[in-house]
């Protein structure tokens, strides 16, 4: 992604569980233009990582600990989150 | 305290903690680990978590069935390897009575199920292994404790 205007946002993704085993990774550091959104987070994780590709087209996810909408934004400092269906209990 | 533990769930301590003299009613749930799934002969499970999220999401759980409640809850997970007849989660619920006392157990385990970030790996006896999807039955609820 180029990045456009402003400041870029810097946004730590966290993957777990199955998703980390097939795309390989479990923490990666993006920078996105700036008013990018969780989906946009998640299009940059498919370029870096070609084995991206096979997640979900809208996985769940969440930002800072929190349930998020792909279409939320992002901001700068953010920890994004990827999460498998969830399995507790 | 942690929702989250390595160690063994302490239910007694669990129940210590929501006791109390005013309580006339106390609902226990616990989750074990058994040794079948699909037909399958299950040989152990491992829990992962993201931890900081659980954490918040559970404390969010508790905190929102004593306010819709006249209760006290503990729960517990676990997190890494368990074997079989392991205690996986506990939730302990005092109330005045049983009625809130049910509701409110009930609540806390199914939303726990629904928005708390633990993932399950299934170990299977053949030595194969899988990490649960509880999307993937035909009925979800048949899935998990």
């Amino acid at each position: 992604m180029v990045i456009e205007q402003g400041r870029p946002v810097h946004v730590r993704m966290l993957l777990f569980a199955s998703y980390a085993e097939v795309v390989g990774v479990e923490v990666c550091d993006l920078a996105l233009s700036a008013s990018a959104t969780v989906a946009d987070a998640l299009a940059e994780l498919r370029l870096k990582h070609p084995g991206a590709d096979v997640l979900p087209t809208r996985p769940l996810c969440a930002r800072n600990h929190s349930q998020v909408a792909m279409e939320d934004e992002v901001r700068d400092g953010d920890e994004v989150a990827i999460l498998p269906p969830l399995a507790g209990g | 305290m942690n929702f989250l533990t390595e160690a063994g769930i302490d239910t007694a301590g669990l129940v210590a903690r929501v006791a109390g003299s005013g309580r006339g009613a106390q609902v226990s749930f616990t989750g074990t680990v058994r040794n079948h799934q699909d037909g399958r002969e299950v040989r152990e499970l491992h829990y992962t978590a993201y931890g900081p999220m659980a954490e918040v999401q559970c404390g969010t759980i508790v905190a929102e069935a004593e306010a819709r409640w006249p209760v006290s809850v503990a729960l517990q997970h676990r997190v890494g390897t368990l074997a079989i007849g392991d205690e996986a989660v506990v939730v302990v619920v005092a109330g005045d009575h049983r009625e809130e006392a049910f509701a409110a157990c009930r609540f806390v385990l199914e939303e726990v199920k629904r928005r708390v970030p633990i993932w399950k790996h299934e170990r299977y006896a053949d030595g194969t292994e899988v990490w649960v999807d509880p999307t993937d039955a035909a009925d979800p609820a048949e899935r998990g404790s």
